[in-house]
């Protein structure tokens, strides 16, 4: 495709569209509107719907109501309208089906700056619903990369039957930038994995093959019950002990037993590297720029960015910090991917650079924590 | 009926001994055998509650949602598969109270969904607090001074919301409210049927009300139907239900309006 110029949330969009997804259900709220307004356009030029639901609450419920249809879906919004989904996110959780959640953030709480940016949902994406479950959270940085991690949202959702969260910024969401797309024909396009057995043998919530049973469509064949209630392997609600932690040993082994599919990131570590930055999302481009000044100033910085934050990727973090003296993690909250990196490499080692106001933090201010001593 | 039932898996049910939900289920199997449609066809959706239980028990495609929610399910699962009966099952509070807006807005998009609002007057599986639809001055766990709130009149919300086919029956009158059922069904627009039933377990008991045969016998007592209630004095009215079809009408509905806008948006007719 040519280069073009392209705004992040738009590049969602496209990467949506490039994905499979055919079916959007939202409410409208800054900084994510402009994906629903693309998408009521768009959708229906290649067979797909639209609906401007009456609340974000009811947004998610239709996404799921779509998913169970068969159809690839996804709904768009900001903290605010996050918060009200997420009962619904832990039903998709717990009834394990496959939808794609944005939330370009804006500063909070409550209504905060609606159009400036934050980080500030990191912990909500995680532990926003009650209870426990695994969740997928990917975090672009760039407008491409709102189009590539869009894609591989969808990907994930479907391999996993999980719900995928997208956790952009307001910088990314409205920043434009040239950028050109991969052509479709180049992308790795994953569909959730088809029933084949006949319908009598079908367990939609059991394959002793993969921990990701296969999930068949309402309407063709294979009538089953799905309910946010602990479930036996049929779809039944159950209370037995002995068919609950089957359950949950399953649904988190599905993600923790594929953590070299689902978390990626971008190390830059020259050998010798004293200090590490690690960031993610809009953060990551002021820290790359801090890294550069730092560098360019004989320091040994090495720079890990994160696109996947949830699952925390433990592993890289762990080893890049081992051999540093310090982390710095800057990011525009108080303090929130800070603690899963201090969980990691130890607290006296972690110095946090936040800004929670609505401004997004400079490099020159990771440049300054960088030459900290 | 058997047919219907996933009869080696769920039963007995969790609905106490004489509660009317059972007999709204049976009046929907029948409803539907009458009609001769597919099982793999229809969708049944529910919210929380007893009657969120419902689905469990037949063998269609089921849901149990969220609490409130299964309109707003139903609606997305309806948008990709408008060829599918898509039923919501629901329940006062899940209708009314929770799922209040979602009534509304579904309605107002007239929606080919068939909604079933199972009236008990009470959160009967909560144990008995107020719902939206519990008559002034009736007891309630929530409610030991009396309720003060005004019970929604579930038809005429539905009416002024632009549902496009609306009916009332009742639990005692069972074989009536299969035929306003069926009518729902056929309906291609948003359509209700307000099926009111009873909770003698929580409502019941704490408003003195006797046992489920006694409240049986207070509806076919209390009730009348549309034709003779248009005979009636307001006064003679007071404290009585009405049965029958309230309204019905045409308007284009949600997923065929749709289907347009895909059919024009794909032939690059889309209007700028």
């Amino acid at each position: 495709m040519a280069a073009r110029l392209m705004q992040g949330n738009e590049a969602c969009v496209e990467g949506a569209l490039a994905a499979g997804c055919r079916f959007f259900a939202g409410y409208p709220i800054t900084p994510s509107s402009e994906i629903a307004e693309l998408l009521s356009r768009r959708l229906p030029q290649v067979g797909g719907h639209f609906i401007q639901m009456e609340d974000e609450i009811a947004s998610i419920a239709a996404v799921i109501g779509a998913s169970v249809g068969g159809v690839k879906a996804m709904t768009a919004t900001s903290g605010p309208g996050f918060s009200l989904m997420q009962e619904n996110i832990g039903y998709a959780a717990m009834a394990e089906i496959p939808c794609v959640i944005v939330d370009v953030q804006r500063t909070g709480p409550s209504t905060g700056l609606p159009t400036k940016p934050s980080q500030g949902d990191v912990m909500q994406a995680r532990w926003g619903t009650h209870g426990d479950h695994p969740i997928i959270v990917l975090s672009p940085s760039s407008v491409l990369e709102a189009f590539l991690l869009t894609v591989r949202a969808f990907n994930l959702s479907e391999k996993y039957r999980s719900p995928v969260i997208l956790l952009m910024d307001e910088v990314v969401g409205h920043m434009r930038e040239r950028v050109e797309l991969p052509p479709r024909e180049t992308l790795e396009i994953t569909d959730r994995v088809a029933a084949h057995v006949p319908p009598e043998w079908y367990f939609p919530f059991e394959d002793p093959s993969t921990d990701v049973p296969p999930l068949a469509p309402f309407g063709e064949g294979y009538r089953y019950h799905i309910t946010g209630l602990f479930h036996d392997r049929a779809g039944f609600p159950t209370e037995r002990v002995d068919e609950i932690d089957p359950w949950i040993a399953r649904v988190f082994g599905k993600i923790n037993q594929h953590l070299s599919d689902v978390l990626s990131w971008e190390e830059d570590f020259p050998a010798g590297s004293r200090v590490l930055v690690v960031a993610y999302g809009a953060t990551a481009r002021a820290a790359r720029h801090a890294v550069k000044l730092a560098r360019a100033k004989r320091y040994k910085v090495g720079f890990l960015k994160l696109e996947t934050i949830w699952p925390f990727p433990e592993e890289v973090t762990e080893r890049l910090a081992r051999q540093c003296k310090r982390v710095i993690v800057p990011e525009m909250n108080l303090g929130q991917l800070a603690l899963e990196v201090e969980r990691v490499v130890g607290r006296q080692k972690v110095r946090r650079v936040n800004r929670a106001n609505g401004e997004m933090i400079t490099p020159q201010q990771i440049l300054a924590a960088i030459e900290e001593k | 009926m058997y047919r219907y039932l996933r009869r080696h898996k769920k039963f007995p049910n969790v609905w106490c001994p004489g509660c009317g939900i059972g007999i709204v289920m049976s009046a929907i199997i029948r409803a539907i055998d009458r009609l001769g449609w597919e099982k793999d066809d229809i969708a049944m959706i529910s919210g929380i509650g007893c009657s969120g239980r419902m689905p469990v028990y037949m063998d269609f495609n089921t849901m149990h949602t969220t609490h409130g929610r299964a309109l707003a399910f139903a609606t997305g699962l309806k948008m990709v598969k408008p060829e599918m009966h898509v039923i919501a099952i629901m329940g006062d509070g899940d209708a009314l109270a929770i799922g209040g807006n979602h009534f509304i807005h579904a309605a107002r998009r007239n929606i080919g969904i068939t909604s079933i609002v199972i009236n008990n007057s009470v959160y009967g599986m909560t144990g008995g607090q107020y719902s939206p639809t519990t008559p002034t001055g009736s007891l309630a766990t929530t409610a030991p001074y009396g309720n003060i709130d005004q019970p929604f009149p579930i038809c005429e919300l539905a009416i002024a919301a632009g549902a496009t086919f609306v009916a009332r029956g009742t639990v005692y009158h069972a074989v009536e409210l299969d035929r306003l059922i069926e009518k729902a069904l056929v309906h291609e627009g948003f359509s209700v049927v307000e099926a009111v039933s009873y909770c003698h377990t929580t409502f019941g008991r704490i408003n003195k009300l006797g046992t489920a045969v006694d409240m049986l016998r207070w509806q076919k007592e209390n009730s009348v139907t549309r034709e003779a209630a248009a005979k009636m004095t307001p006064e003679q009215l007071q404290g009585k239900i009405v049965r029958g079809i309230f309204h019905e009408r045409e308007f284009p509905e949600y997923t065929a309006a749709y289907a347009k806008i895909i059919e024009q948006a794909m032939a690059g007719q889309r209007r700028v």
